[in-house]
């Protein structure tokens, strides 16, 4: 079962017609537009065919694709992060793993329980899965979708060579598995900054604009990374009372097939009805996981993106009232004071340029993050509403036939 | 059989049983209102124990069952239940519990008073009348746990006895077949309705936690519009954690309890079956005494012993004459069995109908209550800016 479960699974999401960029609302570019075609998912790897469509002289056609795979678009985004010049931009987040591991699990725990159910029962579970796995895989491949538009939609990312060549290089970018020392490095640069967020996060700013900024974004990760959680644990408890409706329903049709009496035909229709039911439950977790979970999620880390920002910004101000200070010191002594106030002036301007940009950057991540939240919650209701209109006119059908069997 | 139905047609007797208030034990009050005239008075109250009903029951059974009359059993005393899984926090004096014992005790007596026949019976008069009544001692048979093992003992006897019978009416064979059957789906049911409880219960729960988590998102929220959107996303979620609570309460109380029922029903259904092999089996053992006596009668003869010979003689009289007797006992039981089958295969069907579709309608204004929090939260929503 998992051999044939973990082979090819092809999706083409474009056929879905499903507003994809569901997180963020980006005004498409003629100049630039990318998309993810194509998607592949062989054994423990996912391929995504990357789409540009660009009238930029940059590229050497107007119209092409390249296959990436998770990796790259991680190399991608750690190689924004590590440059010097975004300093001042929100770096969009980079996609999640896909992770296929739950997933996984269950389908071989279906394949060891197989003697133990009816083949009904057997194929229901196996269909279930299957949807479950397609949703997951079209939920990765937007994930990674909107980090190519959110970059192909910022002014200055979009003309990162990095970028282009992400787009445009049809071989390997041979990328995959940052070799150890690398992944060392990387953990003791990320512990230094931790210890650096919390010092420069304690230096109150002179800015009330980046001051209010701080203030606002610590309190709103925190808060997001607990609705996100939750939310999650909510939609869980949601599934599984949508499974127990389908197991319900099962039962019923067994009972309702052993006989032809007057409350077998009864046991048939309310099974029927909780089969319909219980897939309109699906479909409301799935839902909800989509515009509310999903969308916690993206804030999630585009908040912890923008605190990256506000670091780079507090680092950068550290650095320069250092300059300053010796500066000051050159000058008392009267020693090395030209190359103090160069260090001085190189200082400065790194940290004008970033603040500059970041207080646009701020204002911006405010914009989208209001927009985001507008449409996705008003399709949130809509579709909760639209859910529990065909449940009761499903369940007063069905009521109204039951009660004239009578 | 015509005479009976007339009879449930003409008469009113409406019992429910209201509010345990606790003195020592629980007391449950069980107002009547009634237009037989067998009664002494049209309306009256009594005040009964828990262990009252279980003494009830055992009476009943005592002497009914044997005849093959199906007595309906009375919820158990233990908590756990039938499917020994607990869900959520419960404990003797949780209000759902009390609820639940309560409504099942007033199912059940119910159920014994619309048998035409158990409702003649004194015992049953005695227990909606009597103003005082002597405590039942001995109910330890008849905790949940004494119980099962007393079907389960009868089902195990039964199952023994089936190879031997020879069975000269197939319907008894099929119906139990059936009866069987129906047991291992209903139990199969019983356990996952139990789990969507649980779920249902957790989803409560976790729509609880998210709303809270919300409205601090909402509060922290520095867009205004927006910030209010989240806080009446939140107040929505409040509200949906109330229905998840109310569904999940109308899931046990309608559907699971239910299915309780009619699972030990039908371990009475089976007490029945087994009676009827049992007066099968004194019928069998009457007609091999007899032959063994005729059989000594020959022996005597044959070794002309006329002083024992009348003993033989009146020994096989007396067996002639059980075996005229059991055979007629057997007789008179298999239609009462199959009387009563029908009669509860009837009710049943329509017990089932009535509480499913009353669950379907609790699910149904769930629904309404959905439609009318989303649809006063829209507007909200698309007033973000």
């Amino acid at each position: 079962l998992l051999r044939c479960f973990g082979c090819v699974l092809r999706v083409v999401v474009l056929l879905e017609g499903e507003p994809l960029a569901v997180n963020v609302d980006l005004q498409t570019d003629a100049t630039l537009q990318v998309d993810i075609s194509d998607a592949l998912s062989e054994r423990d790897k996912v391929k995504f065919t990357v789409h540009t469509k660009s009238t930029l002289p940059n590229f050497k056609q107007n119209e092409f694709s390249v296959v990436r795979q998770h990796e790259e678009f991680i190399w991608l985004h750690d190689s924004f992060v590590e440059n010097e010049e975004y300093a001042g931009y929100i770096i969009p987040p980079a996609p999640p793993r896909p992770d296929f591991d739950a997933s996984r699990e269950k389908l071989q725990k279906l394949g060891e329980g197989e003697g133990s159910m009816t083949k009904e029962e057997f194929t229901k579970m196996k269909q279930e899965l299957e949807a479950e796995y397609l949703a997951i895989f079209k939920k990765t491949v937007a994930m990674h979708e909107v980090f190519l538009c959110r970059v192909a939609a910022h002014p200055v990312l979009r003309k990162d060579m990095n970028f282009h060549v992400f787009l445009e290089y049809n071989q390997d970018l041979s990328v995959r598995g940052k070799n150890k020392r690398e992944k060392m490095e990387d953990f003791f640069k990320n512990v230094v900054k931790s210890a650096d967020g919390v010092l420069v996060a304690g230096v109150k700013d002179v800015d009330d604009f980046f001051e209010h900024e701080k203030t606002f974004l610590l309190e709103y990760h925190n808060r997001v990374k607990d609705a996100s959680s939750k939310s999650d644990r909510m939609i869980r408890s949601h599934k599984n009372a949508a499974d127990d409706i389908n197991r319900i329903a099962s039962t019923l049709y067994t009972l309702g097939t052993q006989d032809s009496t007057d409350v077998c035909k009864f046991f048939l229709k309310v099974s029927e009805l909780f089969e319909k039911t219980r897939k309109i439950e699906a479909r409301v977790a799935a839902d909800e996981d989509l515009k509310l979970a999903d969308l916690l999620k993206y804030y999630l880390r585009e908040s912890q993106a923008a605190k990256d920002l506000l670091y780079r910004r507090g680092r950068a101000l550290v650095d320069y009232e250092n300059a300053n200070k010796a500066l000051d010191k050159a000058r008392a002594k009267n020693k090395d004071v030209l190359q103090a106030e160069t260090s001085q002036q190189v200082c400065c301007q790194k940290f004008e340029k970033i603040s500059e940009s970041a207080k646009q950057e701020l204002i911006d991540f405010k914009t989208r993050r209001v927009a985001a939240f507008r449409k996705n919650l008003v399709e949130l209701a809509e579709l909760e509403l639209k859910h529990a209109k065909g449940n009761l006119q499903l369940l007063q059908s069905c009521v109204g036939v039951l009660k004239g069997d009578t | 059989m015509q005479l009976e139905e007339e009879v449930e047609d003409k008469f009113e007797l409406n019992i429910s049983i209201t509010n345990p208030e606790k003195v020592g034990e629980f007391h449950y009050i069980s107002p009547f209102s009634t237009t037989l005239p067998m009664f002494r008075s049209k309306t009256f109250t009594v005040r009964r124990r828990f262990s009252d009903f279980l003494g009830l029951y055992e009476k009943l059974s005592d002497k009914h069952t044997p005849n093959g009359y199906i007595v309906p059993p009375p919820p158990e005393k233990s908590i756990m239940g039938m499917t020994k899984v607990k869900v959520g926090k419960e404990d003797n004096s949780s209000a759902e519990f009390v609820e639940r014992r309560r409504a099942a005790l007033e199912r059940y007596l119910q159920r014994v008073v619309f048998h035409p026949s158990l409702l003649q019976d004194p015992d049953v008069r005695e227990f909606l009348e009597r103003d005082d009544m002597p405590r039942a001692h001995n109910t330890q048979a008849l905790s949940g746990a004494g119980f099962l093992k007393m079907i389960n003992r009868a089902t195990d006897s039964l199952s023994k006895m089936t190879i031997k019978m020879n069975e000269s009416d197939v319907w008894f064979e099929e119906k139990l077949q059936e009866v069987e059957a129906e047991d291992q789906q209903l139990r199969k049911l019983h356990i996952m309705v139990d789990s969507l409880v649980g779920h249902r219960k957790e989803l409560s729960v976790n729509t609880g936690g998210f709303a809270k988590s919300v409205a601090m998102l909402g509060s922290s929220e520095d867009n205004t519009a927006l910030s209010r959107a989240l806080s009446q996303l939140a107040e929505v979620e409040d509200k949906m954690e109330q229905l998840h609570q109310e569904q999940a309460a109308s899931d046990s109380f309608c559907f699971a309890e239910l299915l309780a029922d009619y699972i030990r029903l039908l371990g009475s259904v089976r007490a029945s079956f087994d009676q009827r092999m049992k007066t099968w089996q004194r019928w069998q053992d009457a007609q091999n005494m007899l032959q063994k006596k005729r059989e000594t009668e020959a022996k005597l003869l044959w070794a002309n012993k006329p002083d024992k010979l009348q003993q033989a003689k009146d020994d096989i009289t007396e067996w002639e004459a059980k075996v005229t007797q059991y055979e007629r006992d057997f007789d008179r039981v298999s239609a009462t069995v199959r009387k009563e089958v029908l009669r509860f295969e009837k009710e049943k069907a329509c017990d089932f109908k009535k509480q499913i579709i009353k669950y379907l309608e609790s699910l149904l204004q769930s629904q309404q209550q959905l439609i009318k929090y989303w649809e006063a939260f829209l507007p909200e929503a698309k007033a973000i800016a």
